[in-house]
């Protein structure tokens, strides 16, 4: 009896599992993307707010028909910021026939996904999976370890290093610049591309310290505020996002440390609020998004901080969203290789200009802009970021070939 | 000179907020040989109970009830459930707080979700206390570390001078005979796992806005408090002092040290470059190990001294 109880339950287990997944493969009409990035930990604001930032840009396209008679679903896997369990939900995105993915938080996550998607689609190339990259920025990724099927849609680190160099140029108040990162891959990144730019552009320079710190485990950083205070820094270059910023944002107010913060992700959720009048004048950020756009994210944005009281500042999810609904409609068919193949050097109007999905190494080329932290006065900064009064001031905008990088990139091509 | 001052205010601050986290183990380990492993999830009930509390009807009124929440809470846990498993032994009460640990993070992720709680440091305790050269040091810290000596005092008059401490300490060896003189040790049991649990509320209600309020914080926490009783030696209050401003200042004075094995080799007159065998290892420098220091010193004093700073018992 007790096998005969077993046996049911088991072949019950099977049929709800059949159940489950016939529909999953009649609803042809509707492309799944994956998002896989942290909704656990010290990084979960980050990765949570994103997905509800590309949910919204789903809807859009999906209202709009860009996509043709498909719908954009968005679905959510938490990896809890770790490579190992990114390859297990990458494993369960797969088993559930999805075919698309995208993520963003940690080169060191983004690294293990591109060379997991490079193996699955070696070995399993009738289910092949695409991965859209829309903020891990380690230069390796575009360069010694391209892949055909990752796409890249933010402005690699070198990029955004070589803006913010090209823009201290023009500040002669920087002097003596201390680098303070996340001990990681892009971490690493940032603090050589520091190294390497810096003395080119701002020989005179003096790099007067340099610090790794662990990702995501910091919660106090008053210890690297004294160090930094020690160091005479007059500026800091960090490429810190998320909590790992936003902790040091509140520790160098804590103390006072009268420093210029030259970041990536100032503009996070979190950080913007944490920085407050305090930082006014004081922190600047290097990004491919300002308030200032002139296409239609800006709309988006405006809306989405209407209906959700956030920000809109993971703008590679309008771009991504956007190119993938015209290959969509361009091929006909969510075929995870013509897509690629539709995608390579894509041009379309991105928030500042004209962007293109470079063919060679699939990093996207766009323009590039450096802002600064300033009240709202309507004129130079129309928006406020995080209800603070403040946002960011429009200082230069990088046509597309400023900051571009060559790459070393040599793509195997499937067929 | 600006630097060593700094780093050692921080330190202290940092350390006296571990040790209202491991007072409260230890005290609970020297009364009932219990190693409370929920320990650190009283911390982080502390501090989400004082968020709830802090923006409803404030920070002072939290500082409060949180801790109250958390003795009731941690009574609760001693009355119905630790004292039932006591007959089968520590290994079981130990499992039981180690169930605990899972189970009070689920419901803290079920009540507040995964995200960090917008716990903010009250208006009042926002600002710089006082200039340290060109330095300020926040007001917040120096409450902090106010708070936190302040409890220090009150467990040392509770415990020698009032009656019950009497009765506590004399329950710590001679548990029979005090049963025998007509004083109900399980109930005196029953108010040090509480108390244990509120002293962690304590520093949840003060450290979770100083750092980060999230489902997260008792786990990263969690460790180091371990190191500090087993460091300052298992039981021992005044151990469990001088380990935890001991740890407090390490960490953030490694944090300011940049020298690595290949300058101290250097030095040595052994040349160390790139091509040497293991370079990462040799050139990773004292800041970039600071959050390991710790354990590496727990290893150290196991092998070296295996009761700790001030322990009593050996091994």
């Amino acid at each position: 009896m007790r096998m005969n109880t077993g046996r049911l339950a088991a072949a019950s287990l099977l049929a709800t599992c059949l159940a489950a997944a016939l529909p999953a493969t009649a609803q042809d009409k509707v492309i799944r993307v994956a998002y896989i990035d942290p909704f656990s930990g010290l990084m979960a604001p980050v990765g949570a707010n994103g997905f509800k930032q590309f949910q919204s840009v789903a809807e859009h396209i999906n209202a709009k028909k860009l996509a043709g008679d498909y719908k954009i679903e968005m679905v959510q896997f938490d990896n809890k910021l770790s490579p190992q369990e990114s390859l297990n939900v990458l494993k369960q995105a797969i088993d559930k026939n999805i075919r698309f993915i995208t993520q963003g938080n940690g080169s060191g996550v983004a690294l293990a996904l591109q060379d997991a998607v490079e193996k699955h689609n070696e070995r399993n190339p009738a289910q092949s999976v695409l991965y859209f990259n829309y903020a891990a920025v380690d230069p390796d990724m575009t360069n010694s370890k391209c892949s055909f099927w990752h796409f890249r849609f933010d402005a690699n680190s070198d990029m955004k290093m070589e803006a913010m160099t090209t823009f201290m140029k023009t500040r002669p108040e920087v002097k003596k610049v201390y680098l303070l990162n996340q001990n990681y891959a892009f971490g690493q990144q940032v603090q050589r591309a520091a190294e390497e730019l810096l003395p080119r552009k701002r020989p005179d320079v003096q790099i007067v310290g340099k610090d790794l710190h662990p990702l995501a485990q910091v919660k106090d950083f008053s210890p690297y505020i004294a160090k930094i205070r020690a160091s005479g820094a007059d500026t800091v270059i960090s490429g810190n996002w998320g909590n790992d910023l936003t902790l040091l944002v509140k520790a160098a107010k804590d103390a006072n440390l009268n420093v210029n913060f030259y970041t990536y992700y100032a503009g996070v959720i979190g950080t913007p609020a944490a920085m407050g009048a305090a930082a006014e004048g004081k922190v600047f950020i290097s990004s491919y998004w300002s308030t200032n756009a002139k296409n239609a994210a800006l709309q988006h944005y405006l809306d989405f901080k209407k209906k959700y009281n956030e920000e809109y500042y993971t703008v590679a999810s309008w771009n991504i969203l956007h190119m993938l609904a015209a290959s969509v409609k361009q091929t006909g068919g969510a075929d995870p290789l013509k897509i690629a193949k539709a995608l390579e050097g894509m041009k379309m109007q991105g928030p500042l200009g004209e962007i293109e999905m470079r063919k060679t190494d699939h990093q996207l080329q766009q323009p590039l802009f450096i802002g600064s932290w300033q009240k709202k006065d309507g004129k130079t900064v129309k928006y406020d970021v995080e209800n603070t009064g403040y946002g960011w001031a429009d200082l230069a905008t990088f046509e597309p070939y400023v900051a571009s990088q060559p790459t070393t990139c040599n793509m195997k091509r499937p067929g | 000179m600006e630097f060593f001052v700094l780093s050692l205010l921080n330190g202290l601050s940092y350390g006296l907020l571990l040790f209202m986290l491991s007072s409260g183990l230890t005290l609970i380990f020297s009364m009932m040989g219990v190693l409370n492993f929920a320990h650190a999830s009283f911390y982080m009930v502390g501090a989400y109970v004082a968020y709830s509390v802090s923006i409803k009807i404030g920070f002072w009124p939290a500082l409060v009830i949180a801790p109250l929440a958390c003795f009731l809470i941690g009574a609760a846990v001693e009355r119905y459930l630790l004292r039932k498993v006591h007959k089968y032994g520590h290994v079981s009460e130990l499992l039981l707080t180690f169930g605990l640990t899972y189970l009070i993070v689920e419901f803290i992720r079920l009540l507040y979700g995964r995200l960090p709680v917008d716990y903010k440091v009250p208006a009042e305790l926002d600002g710089p206390l006082f200039q340290v050269f060109t330095s300020t040091f926040p007001m917040y810290r120096g409450f902090m570390a106010m708070v936190a000596i302040f409890m220090l005092v009150a467990i040392y008059l509770l415990l020698t001078r009032t009656r019950i401490g009497l009765v506590i300490q004399a329950a710590l060896t001679h548990p029979q005979t005090v049963e025998a003189l007509g004083h109900n040790v399980p109930r005196v049991f029953m108010l040090v796992f509480g108390g244990g649990a509120a002293l962690a509320g304590l520093a949840g209600v003060v450290g979770g806005n100083a750092f980060i309020t999230d489902p997260g914080m008792a786990d990263s926490i969690g460790p180091i408090v371990f190191v500090i009783a087993v460091v300052g030696g298992m039981g021992s209050l005044a151990g469990a002092f001088v380990a935890s401003l001991l740890i407090g200042v390490i960490q953030t004075f490694a944090v300011g040290i940049d020298t690595s094995l290949v300058s101290v080799l250097g030095a040595l007159g052994v040349k160390v470059t790139p091509e040497t065998f293991f370079y990462s290892v040799w050139s990773l420098k004292l800041s970039q190990v600071a959050p390991i220091l710790p354990f590496m010193l727990m290893v150290l004093m196991l092998i070296f001294r295996p009761k700790g700073l001030m322990g009593t018992r050996e091994g």
